[in-house]
């Protein structure tokens, strides 16, 4: 295991490699999104009590699975790249963070769009979004990390911390709704007993879930891959000062 | 285990001689919580009902203030090397200058909360229950914090990068240590609150020393 991660973590190697994948995780997120949206927006019956305001959870929710899984994603990428010095799992976690937050502003920001007609209210301090509002702190505390050291092998580390000591928040954002459980609803997808919603709109959702994680490989991969031609840049920039 | 206590022992010499630092931070919490009568006005009620929040939060702001002293001056003037060249295992040396800071910084706050508690008309209940959340929860701030200034120690703003990496970590503590004295007031029983505190005490006394201990090796690298 440890000799195949090695292998990957080559960064020219990687480069081939995600070079390969691109093509094909971004048709894969064309069709998947449209085949969502579609199947969302137009397929799926409006709910008996919220009307067509239940399309907006085909953004929303998808939206906030992603904004978890970025973070769980970066911990893990840190970790790798604490314990075995891979180069590539550090930038990946760098490159993750600014998507991961996009995804916790989404679904924030859907999630108070569909609350307003439904709660009547904008914003309430219910655990979920408040959870998930610490959560887009934690990213943002994460990125300013990275950007305060002027040496990227140090910020890589410390960020890594971070990430690690911060994950731990995690599982909390993910258990608050049965700790608390006030007025956001309960978790209706993964519960013990199956899903619980019935599969006209729950197929959308996934199709969505899947468009965003397809839609994160490709951004990630564009990313990882800037960051690689960007400190090979800044390699290349230095020794030409040096042969002067 | 000498090494451990000599340096707690240095650290509260260093602070008891420098004694304005403590009462600072003192100054500090006792003026952040006079400003909420002043903001929300002086009804009683109003009062007697955002005392346990505004006393967590203003234990908050006033740990993570004193942050900062965990590290910096032992880095700046290069004791901090020394410190780590010596017999005491990295994690250790956090695991005493936590306790130092807790010993100074935070144990102060606690002693004067329950007068600050009846100022803002807490039921007695209320102020026993804030003595022994804070008792039991204030070790993760000093803990979670180290981690905080270890990973700052040195930067040119570090301060308000600290408080956007520590405050997100600190909110658990504030949610549970909150809840406990709102149970205490409700005559509701307390102890699941404390337990969860003293719980996330003890993960944080695992976590943190580890943590700030790479964070500091890193820094000194």
């Amino acid at each position: 295991m440890a000799i195949d991660l090695h292998k990957y973590a080559n960064p020219r190697r990687f480069l081939a490699i995600t070079s390969a994948i691109y093509p094909w995780s971004l048709a894969l997120t064309v069709i998947l999104l449209a085949a969502g949206l579609y199947t969302g927006l137009f397929v799926a019956p409006p709910d008996y009590q919220q009307g067509e305001t239940v399309r907006i959870m085909f953004v929303h929710v998808p939206a906030a699975w992603m904004g978890l899984m970025i973070y769980t994603f970066m911990a893990v990428a840190s970790a790798v790249g604490l314990i075995w010095k891979h180069p590539v799992a550090d930038l990946s976690a760098k490159a993750a963070a600014p998507i991961g937050a996009c995804f916790t502003f989404l679904s924030l920001v859907t999630g108070s769009l569909w609350g307003e007609p439904m709660w009547g209210t904008w914003w309430v301090w219910d655990a979920r979004l408040t959870s998930m509002l610490i959560l887009l702190f934690l990213y943002l505390g994460y990125i300013a990390l990275w950007q305060s050291f002027d040496d990227p092998s140090k910020a890589s580390k410390a960020a890594a911390i971070l990430a690690l000591v911060g994950v731990i928040n995690v599982p909390i954002i993910k258990f608050s709704v049965d700790w608390w459980n006030t007025l956001h609803q309960p978790a209706s997808v993964a519960t013990m007993s199956g899903p619980k919603i019935y599969s006209s709109i729950l197929t959308p959702l996934l199709i969505m879930g899947l468009a965003y994680t397809a839609f994160f490989v490709t951004l990630l991969i564009i990313r990882v891959r800037a960051e690689i031609l960007a400190r090979r840049l800044r390699i290349l920039q230095l020794s030409e000062l040096q042969e002067r | 285990m000498k090494a451990f206590f000599s340096l707690i022992a240095r650290d509260l010499k260093l602070a008891a001689r420098q004694g304005s630092a403590v009462a600072l931070s003192l100054c500090f919490f006792v003026i952040v919580i006079v400003l909420f009568p002043l903001g929300v006005g002086p009804e009683m009620t109003v009062l007697a009902r955002i005392a346990p929040g505004v006393l967590w939060v203003a234990a908050l702001l006033a740990c993570l203030l004193t942050l900062d002293r965990i590290f910096q001056a032992d880095y700046e003037d290069g004791s901090l090397d020394q410190l780590v060249i010596g017999p005491l295992p990295l994690s250790f040396l956090v695991l005493a200058k936590v306790i130092a800071h807790w010993l100074t910084s935070v144990l102060p706050l606690i002693i004067i909360a329950p007068v600050l508690a009846l100022s803002l008309n807490l039921a007695s209940d209320g102020v026993i229950a804030v003595t022994f959340a804070l008792l039991i929860g204030s070790p993760t701030l000093s803990l979670i914090g180290a981690v905080g200034a270890a990973l700052t120690m040195g930067m040119r703003r570090g301060g308000v990068l600290l408080s956007l990496l520590v405050l997100p970590l600190y909110i658990p503590v504030l949610i549970f240590g909150v809840a406990a004295v709102e149970a205490a007031v409700a005559m509701l029983p307390m102890a699941p609150h404390l337990l969860l505190l003293g719980g996330m005490s003890l993960g944080a006394l695992v976590v943190g020393p580890l943590a700030a201990g790479a964070a500091l090796r890193l820094a000194l690298e």
